[in-house]
């Protein structure tokens, strides 16, 4: 079955796209960001969930939910405020839970 | 020595070295799957880390270019233009099997024939910043697609290492050394009991010459 792709974060960031065919889910407080996830995540209608990098750091509890899932992947992407290396940070993590230390990264 | 709470029987002693035997055939399996799992997840992420931060410069350079558009054209209007989306990205999600960890393959359909048909608006009212930040985004989508594919990939083939590896670890440092402690206890305690019976029986052999003999008599 097909799904969808979709983006959470502050509607300045995401707008635009909208018009390339990904739902946007406009997000400005950090306490609906939590609820919003989870209903767009168990609505089982989108494969890939993008999510603003600061949006993406307060919703922790919520993302480990869906962490040993295949769908939907939820990924970290830099908004309008600029990058905070969210992704990257999060890249080295998976490589320290599976070889017990960065050895990727730490250059 | 960790040794197991068993009975030192016989059986017991085959049923161990059964166990061993599976044990240690478990183990060197396992540690193959681990190294073979490694080996894979650290090329794809090395091929994440250099595609995130391909799209990571990418997006950047879109969200530069939105606000060359909304630097031009009012929020109103660039809110406007948006807002009915002609495309629509549909993920079929296919599974691939390494090492036995399924992770996602996705492919993406555009809804219309043409992809680059993402305009959602007619060109007469506004800017050309605007059909510039669209093109550019269109651009990221497949590599957005594939950074989110890998990264999935990479958190679950993680979590899969993880365990593994705490699987090989028990192995290795517990339930070897306790299968071979216990074998080995078992084996010395059957022993002993051959021994003290041979005595036993030795003692009774002497015991039972010297009555039909009279040796102490006879001294």
């Amino acid at each position: 079955m097909d799904k969808n792709v979709s983006i959470i974060g502050d509607s300045e960031s995401i707008k635009g796209f909208s018009a390339i065919g990904i739902d946007i889910y406009p997000c400005e407080a950090e306490d609906d960001a939590a609820h919003l996830l989870r209903n767009i995540a168990d609505s089982e209608k989108y494969a890939i969930i993008f999510i603003t990098e600061e949006v993406y750091n307060s919703v922790e509890k919520e993302r480990s939910r869906y962490a040993d899932r295949i769908t939907p992947a939820i990924i970290p992407v830099p908004g309008v405020k600029g990058n905070s290396q969210t992704g990257k940070k999060r890249l080295s993590l998976f490589v320290e839970k599976a070889v017990g230390s960065d050895i990727i990264f730490n250059d | 020595m960790a040794v197991m709470n068993v009975n030192p029987t016989r059986m017991q002693l085959s049923k161990l070295k059964k166990q061993l035997t599976t044990a240690v055939r478990g183990h060197k399996m396992l540690k193959d799957k681990r190294d073979e799992l490694m080996r894979q997840f650290l090329d794809l992420v090395r091929e994440t880390k250099e595609l995130r931060e391909k799209v990571e410069s990418e997006i950047e350079n879109c969200n530069a270019h939105f606000v060359n558009a909304s630097a031009v054209m009012s929020k109103q209007s660039l809110d406007a233009s948006l807002i009915s989306p002609k495309q629509q990205v549909n993920i079929e999600t296919n599974t691939r099997n390494v090492m036995s960890v399924d992770i996602p393959e996705f492919v993406s359909k555009p809804r219309t024939s043409d992809s680059s048909d993402v305009f959602p608006y007619g060109f007469a009212f506004t800017s050309f910043e605007l059909d510039d930040a669209i093109v550019s985004l269109n651009n990221v989508l497949p590599d957005l697609i594939r950074l989110a594919q890998y990264e999935k990939s990479c958190e679950l083939m993680s979590a899969e290492i993880e365990k593994t590896r705490r699987r090989v670890n028990s192995l290795e440092h517990v339930m070897i050394p306790r299968y071979q402690d216990t074998i080995k206890y078992i084996a010395m305690k059957l022993e002993e009991n051959d021994r003290s019976s041979r005595t036993r029986l030795m003692k009774v052999k002497d015991m039972l010459l010297d009555k039909a003999h009279n040796y102490s008599g006879k001294q």
